[in-house]
């Protein structure tokens, strides 16, 4: 058993306006000192077996495939519980 | 009676789609035959053109399109788009064509953050698409509009591209959600793909809706599937 996290974030050029609205939201609620804010998504897939590099650049795949649109998205994977990012991913 | 020489327009339903019986109604009022396809099933059922309607198909979960896109009608959505079968996506059909990959581009959440609901004038730039053909080139029409994610967004690269193509099949005349260069819809290379954000199904009378001016997308496949 393996857990790995794929974290889908909008491209840096891209509007966010999902991100603009929290960001709007934040000092009418007091939290200052915010200067920007971004919004994605987290996957956690959970896979049975060994985690080899064989898996991991399937997730990849599932990646770019269905969870991540690269025209406007970029993707970072993580192994749960490992250091660091296993590669990010910018089309 | 089902007319044997009527040209047969297949409207894809998937889960979610809204606007399938309004797209099937605006092919029979322009003299085609509308075929009901299914988003389970691998046939088109011999149909000479489809279209994928507006809705939120799959309830629009994780991007919107991004799940119809593997809907199984769709393998042979895109093998007859290949092959030059005239395809239209409106609104969230737009959306799975660009998931799809069968247009460039993405479709992404209005720049005002709401949902926008209203007639929208637009100028036709291109009538040398399979769904535009009964258009003047430059004619302003109204059609409705009705998004939360319509924003169109590409890197300037693929805009520089699709406006040097002559790829630009409509755009608004007052930006309504923040699209880059005003754009509305765009075509394929071949113009037989076109993704329109605004929904001439639901410009096709004059009894509702802001008149028929949606009626020549769906008059110009006639023409281009006959021709």
């Amino acid at each position: 058993m393996a857990r790995v996290v794929v974290d889908v974030m909008p491209k840096p050029e891209i509007l966010d306006p999902q991100g603009k609205a929290v960001h709007g939201a934040l000092p009418r609620l007091g939290f200052t000192g915010v200067t920007d804010v971004r919004q994605g998504k987290r996957f956690e897939l959970e896979l049975d077996g060994d985690l080899t590099d064989e898996r991991l650049a399937e997730v990849r795949k599932m990646a770019e495939t269905l969870l991540s649109n690269p025209v406007i998205e970029d993707f970072e994977v993580h192994v749960e519980g490992s250091s660091g990012a296993s590669g990010r991913h910018r089309a | 009676m089902p007319d044997e020489l009527a040209v047969k327009v297949g409207v894809v339903t998937f889960p979610g789609s809204l606007d399938d019986a309004d797209a099937a109604r605006a092919v029979r009022l322009a003299g085609g035959e509308a075929v009901a396809l299914w988003h389970g099933d691998h046939d088109l059922r011999g149909v000479d053109a489809v279209v994928l309607p507006g809705g939120f198909s799959y309830g629009d979960y994780l991007r919107c399109g991004a799940i119809a896109r593997f809907a199984p009608v769709m393998t042979e959505v895109v093998e007859a788009a290949n092959r030059g079968m005239p395809v239209l996506g409106i609104c969230n059909g737009f959306q799975v064509l660009c998931e799809s990959h069968l247009l460039p581009g993405a479709l992404i959440r209005n720049d005002h953050r709401k949902f926008g609901c209203l007639d929208q004038r637009l100028r036709i730039e291109s009538n040398r698409t399979s769904w535009t053909s009964s258009y003047d080139e430059g004619a302003e029409v109204t059609i409705v509009l009705k998004n939360g994610e319509g924003a169109f967004v590409a890197d300037a690269g693929t805009l520089d591209r699709l406006e040097g193509e002559g790829r630009v099949v409509a755009r608004y005349l007052g930006n309504p959600n923040g699209s880059q260069r005003d754009i509305a819809g765009v075509a394929n290379e071949r113009g037989n793909v076109v993704g329109l954000m605004p929904h001439p199904e639901h410009a096709v009378e004059d009894l509702c809706g802001p008149g028929a001016d949606g009626l020549g997308f769906f008059t110009s496949v006639l023409g281009a599937v006959v021709g």
